[in-house]
């Protein structure tokens, strides 16, 4: 099989996924072959470091694509994949591989899949994934067709198969000029409290109900000596500023305790928090995922357990 | 400006979720449905630039049982609404599919979708519908502001970092949390929506882009569960941080 991956930088730098991919694309290959493309106005760098893990690095250059642009890139990789068939894609879940990908899907006519975390190939084509914020599995098996696109969580493909693949500058311009056109990025707003400094933090989810019982959590920081942060929803309903939001589109923190109150684990919380010292979850579910990362868990109300706690901690602390 | 705005009825991911007896379905006993969480702040967004630019909001639904969900968009605001009766399940080309047929005679400016469903997680819909119909468009959207007959979105990237992008219309932007707060509902509004437009269109999918093979619960590996009363439970916490040095 042909296995293509489309790699991803952003601002001078190429997001691990790139790898990832290929090691998928290795795996997968069977007699066929890995091979990357990478799309940009100056790429020769990234596709130096993507042969060591492709059979072959497909370059994609012009001063228009400095920037990614989705109707660029689904055009670019049209008019290649034209000539070069693939029989599999693989795209990262990214912001931007997860915007791109299904609709290169819909101008392929090809079965498209997100998030996968498993693709099997001996039968079909296989793809599982999870479904309910992380609370199901489901394996799909696709629609017979020429071509599909499937787009990978982070941080599943880790490990790696070397190959040495020669880069081939493929030659092609893009033949539109984008009706979307990128103006920017946005800075995050800087806050008064760095949360991914903080050796200890006591985070939010949904759970704490109300902005009015940030308090709580604000009390059992202050005795700890630690910040409070929270999940997204906490964020989304104003009851803590944006810069505490911790996952993917939030910050990354390692403390040396991550205590979750409330927060059900959803993978993008989670990519924000996996690499605490010794995590600690307290919720009421016993299913919820996040005791699937935590080191310790208490199935419980936030709103004993944490009153309780508050209390100790003051009479220990005199 | 003329707005369409897809909203499904969702089951909640907080629900209770169970896999079904044919070991390829969730069980619906115990779910708990409601409009998907990303299309409320769609459904808010699109009210919203109505309110500021004029126009009108049409929310489209796919599914034989969406109507409460359609009726509630129509309570919050929106003019009218369309159902389409037909189960996709997973399968967001189909969805796509029959959401461009339903909509072929409207001629919007701006469709607006969740960033995702909070049952399948696909994040696919949208971004399928806007190559069929050969849009621009723009996923996981932040801000909206309407600038000399464009469109300009934030998008939010990884990390807190976001960019800015600027549309022609007709266009199709993706959703993403926390856009807005979106309004409750008042009694004025649900009296108001009775007498709303809610008109239904067969359309039925062509064919299957996949097919479900199994559901089952993720593998977890478990953390070490302390129990206990909630005071036992605050004393061993203690011994924990102690160990560690914590405190
Ligand atoms: C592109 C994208 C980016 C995202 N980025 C982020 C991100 O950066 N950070 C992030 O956090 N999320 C992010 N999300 C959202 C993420 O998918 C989840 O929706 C979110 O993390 C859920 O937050 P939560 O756990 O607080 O809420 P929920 O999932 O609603 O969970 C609440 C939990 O609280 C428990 N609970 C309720 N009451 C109590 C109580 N009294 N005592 C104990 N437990 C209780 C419940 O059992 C439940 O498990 C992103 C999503 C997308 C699609
Ligand atoms: N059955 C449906 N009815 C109405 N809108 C839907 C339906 N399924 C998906 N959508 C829309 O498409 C978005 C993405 O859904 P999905 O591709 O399933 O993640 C949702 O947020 C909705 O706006």
């Amino acid at each position: 099989m042909r296995v293509f991956a489309v790699a991803e930088h952003r601002r001078g730098e190429l997001n691990p996924i790139s790898i990832e991919l290929l090691n998928l694309a290795n795996s997968i290959k069977g007699d066929g072959t890995s091979e990357a493309i990478v799309i940009g106005s100056d790429v020769s760098a990234y596709a130096e470091e993507l042969a060591k893990y492709a059979d072959k690095v497909w370059k994609i250059e012009d001063e228009s694509l400095a920037e990614y642009n989705p109707e660029l890139y689904v055009d670019v990789l049209m008019q290649l994949f034209s000539k070069e068939k693939p029989d599999i894609v693989l795209v990262g879940n990214t912001a931007m591989g997860s915007e791109f990908a299904p609709y290169l899907a819909s101008k392929l006519n090809a079965p498209v899949v997100t998030d996968a975390v498993g693709v099997d190939v001996s039968n079909g084509i296989k793809v599982s994934r999870y479904i309910f914020q992380g609370k199901l599995m489901v394996d799909v098996l696709l629609r017979e067709a020429d071509t599909y696109v499937i787009t990978i969580r982070q941080g599943v493909f880790k490990e790696e198969q070397e190959a040495s693949g020669g880069i081939v500058d493929a030659g092609i311009k893009p033949s539109v000029t984008p009706s979307r056109q990128f103006v920017g990025f946005v800075e995050p707003e800087v806050g008064e409290v760095d949360i991914s400094q903080a050796d200890i933090i006591v985070s939010v989810g949904r759970g704490i109900e109300d902005a009015s019982n940030i308090e709580l959590a604000e009390e059992l920081a202050s005795l700890l000596g630690g910040v409070v942060a929270g999940s997204r929803p906490v964020i989304d309903n104003g009851w803590l500023p944006k810069d505490r939001q911790v996952g993917i589109s939030g910050k990354t923190v390692k403390p040396k305790l991550y205590l979750a109150l409330g927060i059900s684990g959803a993978f993008q919380h989670i990519m924000g928090m996996k690499d605490s010292e010794l995590i600690i979850a307290v919720n009421k579910d016993p299913e919820a995922p996040i005791f699937g990362v935590a080191h310790y868990g208490v199935v419980g109300d936030i709103f004993e357990i944490v009153p309780e706690l508050v209390e100790k901690l003051r009479e220990a602390k005199g | 400006m003329k707005i369409i705005v897809l909203a499904k009825h969702a089951a909640d991911p907080e629900s209770e979720i169970h896999v079904g007896s044919d070991g390829k379905s969730v069980d619906e006993r115990g779910l708990i449905f409601d409009i998907n969480d990303w299309d409320r702040y769609a459904i808010e967004e699109a009210i919203r630039l109505k309110e500021a630019h004029g126009g009108e909001v049409v929310v489209v639904g796919v599914g034989s049982k969406c109507e409460d969900t359609l009726r509630k968009c129509l309570a919050m605001g929106a003019d009218r609404a369309i159902k389409i009766p037909v189960d996709t399940g997973l399968d967001s080309y189909q969805t796509a599919e029959v959401v461009k047929e339903a909509i072929k005679d409207e001629n919007f400016d701006l469709i607006l979708t969740g960033l995702m469903s909070q049952d399948y997680n696909n994040a696919l819909t949208g971004i399928i519908l806007a190559g069929m119909l050969n849009i621009p468009f723009a996923t996981a959207v932040t801000e909206i502001k309407v600038e000399d007959g464009r469109i300009a979105a934030k998008r939010e990237l990884e990390g807190g970092l976001s960019e800015e992008v600027t549309l022609p219309v007709p266009c199709l932007l993706t959703i993403q949390s926390g856009i807005n707060e979106p309004r409750y509902v008042s009694i004025m509004g649900i009296k108001r929506a009775k007498t709303k437009e809610l008109r239904e269109v067969s359309v039925s999918p062509a064919t299957k882009s996949l097919e479900v093979e199994k559901m089952y619960l993720p593998p977890v590996k478990k953390a070490d569960m302390i129990t206990g009363s909630a005071d036992e439970v605050a004393e061993k916490l203690i011994e924990i941080f102690k160990e560690r040095g914590l405190l």
